[in-house]
């Protein structure tokens, strides 16, 4: 690369005395921090690092220099230039930051004001929905499957096959509602199912062994209406028949239920009690979740939930009948069997305080909407 | 049940005293233990102070008062006489009474003091049964037996402090509807003595018979297996009842009625046996047990003349019917205050039969309660024995010797059972010392079955090959003992010949008549505390079906939606129906009825969810909330038309044929799972953001497509009339396949207005009403999803606005469209959508105009634009063919 070729002019290079080139960037760095705003240094841009500006027209004169000059000045212009280009840089990203402060907190607002013109956000499931899902779930990550049956379900699903025989006071035990018959007075062989367990025999007569099934669904009974009854309510049930199966085995499931759903740890006890489907049966009750028992220890906190007993009644239970085995069709001395039922609406009441059944079946947007998506 | 602990202890030897707070709580957490669950335990006796025995010296009668009243002088031993007015007029001078004293205090903390009354200082109080809790009578005073103690503390002399258990008696238990029963268990779990108050002062042959006792014949042995009569003669029918009796009875919640009628109930409750007492006076010959014949009647104690049904066990003489057996006696012959000679009549009837004829007539009765669970048929001879000789000591008759006696010898139940049978399904080693010892005790007789045990392959057994019944063999299985147990090793089936017991029920538990029901007396009697927890074994599951796992999806999506979930009632009427604004032929209006429903104004199930859930929406406005959208899944109930009216009622031996579930399965209704959605107010609400959109059939319809989407299935929606929709705002939601098959998935759009009136909700309520199961079977039948390949040249815009007739449903257009673009070559229409509905002058009247934006895109290139207005025209052209549309204005 070759300098210009110019003779030597004296009066044009006097821009290049080191008091000049002073002078020339004195007058950019003043001007650069003169501009107060991204245009007016734009402005100061042009003017001091353009094409026109001195010391950029001062960089054009050096080519005209004597070589022993050329060096020197080259060094002093190369050193004005640049400290006015940082200057520039500087003041650059100052006036940036200054404009996106200024920009993002006028465009502020007020992030609390609210926004409920969509409904979706006020759409919930029932809890009896929920709760019944995860209670299910908790069987089925035991390896449990779902299994289903009709709501209005032959008697010999609901009674006979479950060993309620006919006339026995047992089935007095569950106020049924009938289906009415051809003519007034006639049974029509139907009702509506007053507990979930018409699932079992179904499971039994249409599942290979061994079998392993949770059914949720809606049952029936003529109860009145009160805090604690409801003439319709939900129930899910377990049923277990296997080889070997055993007292032991039930109360394994039943303590892996109740911790998955109400809590580690918690303790159950069973007590004596009558299913004609089952033999032994028992009553379950699971130490209180809430209090864990303490309220019914001398001195407790009195407790809401349990009513300081310290237990709460929360499932029947039992080993599968043989009789009932029998009826379908599977052979007693090869299997045994467990089933455990416990009321949807139960747990709900339980798991989650709340004091009165009516609340789950009277659809008040504010009951279901109070657990949202999942309970 | 009510039973005082007093009687429990007649019989069980336990030590523990009323007023043992802590021994009264043990005794009551036995007995829920055992089975037997205690409701309430009530102290009773306790708050009474100050009574004291007395005797009436002198009778003054006050006169001039509204009623009549004495005024009398009372002594107690200290020889310090009394004053007391008296209401009562059953006593006279020289009787014995309880005298509250002033400073007494009677149950309910009732404080009596001295006061003025009727002109006079009543210096205490005479006592009636009902103010001393003991029993209802009021009529009266209580006049106490003339060998009273004078000045003896009442409570402490009839024995008032006791507690009262309240045991809820399941019913299987029948045994435990007695004394007898109960106090059983408790000397079993107290191991402790216990006399059978049925052994009790019998005779010494209880059998034997004598031609002086009224004549008794069985005409139906299916009705009743045994009937035994006793004759009491010469009693005086005024005797009192004993005081402790009655205080007995009370406290079982039985009233007193008369010395005959309270010794049939103070031993049915001891016992378990239900008594009849006949006025033998009153008796027309020979006593028949037989069913009843057509058109017979009989008046009931209760005073209701019944008409009987020819299946009805009756005890009759030749006057015709004089007993509901088991049930309710007759007014005929119902011992009265002049009855001095009494036959007593125990039976053993059908539990079956009573308990139809106990349902029939509406009509329980302790008696019927008892029958129903079963009763031992070995305590007919008993009770009636024992009935008779405290009636006779009790009333001052004389028994007559001997019974009547018609039926026949009732064969125990005998239960063959493998030894560690309990042992198995408790999943603990009892053993079999502990088997056998539990069987005793609730009155099994235990036998080894000769050679059950003699094959064991371990030679452990040998040697007992000849074993006779009875005897007692080496210990075949492990016993650990109660200190040591230890669960199974192996839970499995024992596949090895072991011991097999033969275990002979005893008489009083007809309950017991499987190896299961033995099983559970050994392992409740040892205590379910002891059953070991065994952690929960793998099995292979499948988890949630893809139906189950859609019906949560399809929840969850309603429910992000805006939707909230309510669960309304299932019953329904035809007035529903109406309000519906259903035809007369309308599937829906086809409905399973019930027999007994919950209230007369809803007999039936539901077709339909929808007028359960207009009526809980209503409930929601009528709280005050203006905009609300809910869902519900439930099932719905249509009968099948030509299904068999009566489901038959299959037998239980044996697993039902395939044809027999057929059957049952013909017999009940089609049941399939809907989901309905209703929406009114706003669905979105007004605001600072401007005004709200008013929730409409757009939304209903959206719900429905929201569902169908959501199930991955084509669908169409389609103009269509079904009620209870606006005939003009309904939409009809059609799945489609590939094959060009069509299911109706249901239905969808604005109420019709009378139905909107009919159920008093706002004006232009939408709702939707879907068959899931349509959905889900079709949902189930598809494949898994196939994804578009993912082009990535660029895509090619265009918008195109077509007018067409107003009757035209865009729709149609749409699908018009999407048919033209697809046949015009290697252009895919990736997505259309409708932008803009334009109705107004510049279409001109009758036309609306559509306009939709096309998105084309090419799998290998970057479209030309003359390709994209070919696709483009293509699209038009059929749409054109289709349905008559005019393209407006040219390409964009
Ligand atoms: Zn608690």
């Amino acid at each position: 690369m070759s300098a210009p070729n110019k003779a030597y002019d004296p009066v044009e290079a006097a821009t290049l005395s080191a008091g000049e080139l002073q002078r020339m960037q004195a007058d950019a760095l003043a001007a650069i921090a003169a501009a107060a705003n991204l245009d007016e240094l734009k402005t100061a841009r042009l003017a001091h690092a353009g094409d026109r500006a001195p010391l950029t027209l001062a960089n054009a004169e050096i080519g005209a220099l004597p070589p022993a000059a050329r060096a020197d000045a080259g060094k002093r212009v190369g050193a004005a230039r640049a400290a006015v280009r940082a200057a520039l840089v500087q003041r650059q990203a100052d006036l940036e930051a200054e404009r996106d402060r200024r920009v993002l907190v006028d465009e502020a607002v007020d992030v609390t004001l609210p926004w409920d013109r969509p409904m979706s956000l006020d759409g919930a499931r029932h809890p009896v929905t929920t709760v019944g899902e995860r209670l299910a779930d908790v069987f089925v990550s035991m390896g449990y499957e779902i299994a289903e049956g009709p709501e209005v379900e032959a008697e010999w699903y609901n009674f006979d096959a479950l060993n309620f025989p006919p006339d026995h006071p047992a089935r007095e035990m569950q106020d049924t509602i009938f289906v009415a018959g051809p003519e007034p007075g006639e049974r029509s062989g139907k009702v509506l199912r007053t507990h979930t367990s018409p699932v079992q025999i179904r499971a039994m007569l249409t599942r290979p062994l061994p079998l392993y099934v949770v059914s949720p669904g809606k049952c029936y009974r003529s109860d009145a209406l009160d805090a604690t009854h409801s003439p319709v309510f939900h129930q899910i049930e377990c049923l277990a028949v296997d080889e070997g199966l055993t007292m032991a085995d039930l109360r394994g499931a039943i303590n892996a239920f109740v911790e998955a759903m109400f809590g580690e740890g918690l303790q159950t006890r069973l007590r004596p009690d009558f299913f004609p489907f089952t033999e032994p049966s028992a009553d379950v009750s699971m130490q209180c979740h809430v209090c864990r028992g303490a309220s019914a220890k001398p001195g407790g906190e009195p407790c809401r939930v349990c009513r300081s007993q310290g237990w709460i009644e929360l499932a029947g239970c039992g080993m599968v009948n043989p009789r009932v085995l029998v009826a379908c069709g599977i052979d007693p001395d090869r299997y045994s069997g467990f089933a455990f039922g416990l009321g949807i609406e139960r747990s709900v009441m339980v798991r989650h305080g709340v004091a009165d059944i009516r609340d789950t079946l009277e659809g008040d947007v504010r009951f279901s909407r109070a657990f949202g998506m999942e309970a | 049940m009510r039973l005082p602990l007093s009687w429990l202890l007649e019989y069980a030897a336990i030590d523990v005293a009323p007023d043992d707070a802590a021994g009264v709580a043990d005794l009551s957490r036995r007995l829920t233990a055992c089975g037997l669950e205690v409701e309430s335990v009530e102290p009773v006796g306790h708050d009474i102070s100050g009574v004291v025995v007395a005797e009436v010296l002198d009778v003054a009668e006050l006169t001039g008062f509204s009623k009549p009243i004495r005024y009398c002088q009372v002594s107690i031993a200290d020889g310090q006489q009394r004053h007391v007015i008296c209401g009562a007029r059953n006593f006279t001078a020289g009787d014995r009474v309880a005298l509250a004293l002033p400073g007494a205090v009677l149950p309910g903390g009732f404080e009596i003091g001295a006061r003025k009354t009727y002109g006079r200082v009543s210096e205490g109080m005479i006592c009636s049964a009902r103010e001393l809790a003991i029993g209802e009578d009021h009529a009266g005073i209580m006049v106490l037996p003339a060998d009273a103690p004078l000045g003896a503390d009442f409570v402490t002399y009839a024995g008032l402090r006791d507690v009262v258990f309240d045991i809820n008696v399941t019913p299987d238990k029948g045994f435990a509807l007695s004394v007898r029963g109960v106090a059983r268990e408790l000397a079993i779990s107290y191991q402790v003595p216990f006399t059978d108050p049925a052994d009790v002062g019998l005779p010494a042959d209880v059998a034997a018979t004598s031609p002086e006792v009224h004549p008794v014949s069985i005409e139906d042995t299916t009705a009743c297996d045994r009937i035994v009569l006793r004759e009491v003669r010469g009693i005086d029918p005024a005797t009192p009842t004993p005081l402790a009796m009655k205080i007995r009875l009370a406290r079982a919640g039985q009233r007193p009625v008369s010395l005959a009628v309270d010794v049939t109930n103070y031993l049915m409750l001891e016992l378990g046996q239900p008594l009849h007492a006949f006025d033998r006076a009153r008796l027309h010959g020979p006593i028949v047990v037989r069913r009843a014949q057509p058109g017979e009647k009989l008046e009931t104690l209760d005073h209701v003349v019944r008409t009987l049904d020819p299946e009805d066990i009756l005890i009759t003489d030749e006057s015709g019917p004089i007993s509901l057996a088991g049930t309710m006696g007759g007014v005929a012959t119902e011992v009265s205050d002049s009855s001095h000679d009494v036959v007593i009549e125990a039976a053993h009837f059908s539990a079956r039969g009573i308990a139809r004829m106990s349902r029939r007539h509406k009509l329980g009765s302790e008696a019927s309660a008892r029958f129903e669970r079963g009763v031992d048929p070995q305590l007919p001879p008993r009770a009636s024995a024992r009935a008779t000789t405290m009636l006779a000591a009790l009333g001052g008759g004389t028994v007559v010797p001997g019974c009547s006696l018609a039926g026949e010898e009732i064969e125990p139940v005998r239960i063959a059972m493998a030894a560690d049978y309990p042992d198995q399904v408790a999943g603990l080693v009892y053993g079999l010392e502990t088997v056998q010892k539990r069987l005793r005790e609730v009155g099994c007789a235990v036998a080894h079955m000769p050679g059950s045990a003699a094959d064991r392959p371990d030679g452990a057994g040998a040697g007992n090959g000849a074993v006779a019944v009875g005897v007692e063999v080496a210990v075949p299985i492990p016993d650990a003992g109660p200190a040591d147990r230890r669960t199974r090793p192996d839970h499995g089936r024992h596949d090895r010949p072991g011991l097999t017991l033969l275990v002979t029920a005893p008489s009083w538990r007809p309950d017991l008549t499987d190896p299961a029901d033995l099983a559970e007396e050994v392992i409740r009697l040892e205590g379910y505390q002891d059953i070991p927890v065994r952690a929960v074994r793998a099995v292979g599951g499948r988890g949630l079906t893809r139906r189950q796992r859609l019906r949560r999806t399809l929840s969850r999506a309603l429910a992000a939606d805006g939707y909230v979930e309510v669960i309304c009632s299932p019953f329904t009427s035809a007035g529903d129906f109406d309000r519906l604004q259903l035809p007369a032929g309308d599937q829906r209006r086809q409905a399973v009825r019930l027999a007994n429903p919950l209230s007369d104004d809803e007999p039936l199930m539901r077709t339909t969810l929808l007028p359960g859930i207009f009526r809980t929406l209503a409930r929601n406005l009528g709280r005050g909330f203006s905009d609300v959208s809910l869902y519900e899944f439930g099932m719905v109930f249509r009968p099948k038309s030509g299904a068999p009216p009566v489901a038959p009622i299959l037998p239980v031996d044996r697993a039902p044929t395939e044809q027999e579930v057929a059957r049952l399965g013909a017999a009940l209704p089609d049941q399939p799972l809907h989901v309905a959605a209703v929406l009114t107010g706003n669905a979105e609400p007004a605001g600072y953001w401007g005004a709200g959109r008013p929730a409409g059939w757009q939304d209903a319809i959206e719900a429905a497509r929201l569902v169908l989407r959501t199930s991955r299935l084509t669908f169409s929606v389609r103009a269509d009339r079904h009620e209870p929709w606006h005939p003009g705002r309904c939409a009809a939601i059609v799945i489609g396949n590939e094959q060009g098959q069509e299911w109706l998935a249901g239905h969808a759009g604005e109420l019709h207005p009378r139905v909107i009136a009919a159920f008093d909700l706002p004006a232009r309520t939408s709702a939707m009403e879907l068959d899931l199961s349509v959905i889900t079977t079709a949902a189930d039948a598809a494949g898994p999803v196939q994804p578009p390949a993912l082009w990535s040249y660029p895509l090619a815009v265009q918008d195109v606005a077509l007018v067409v007739p107003r009757a035209v449903p865009a729709a149609d257009v749409e699908r018009a469209l999407a048919a033209g673009a697809a046949a015009a070559g290697d252009v895919r229409l990736e997505s259309l959508s409708l932008f803009d509905v334009y109705t107004g002058g510049q279409v001109g009247e009758g036309f609306k105009s559509l306009a939709y934006t096309l998105r084309f895109r090419a799998p290998d290139r970057t479209l030309t634009a003359e390709e994209v207005r070919g696709a483009r025209d293509a699209a038009v052209a059929e749409a054109a063919r289709q349905t008559g549309a005019v393209q407006r204005g040219g390409s964009s």
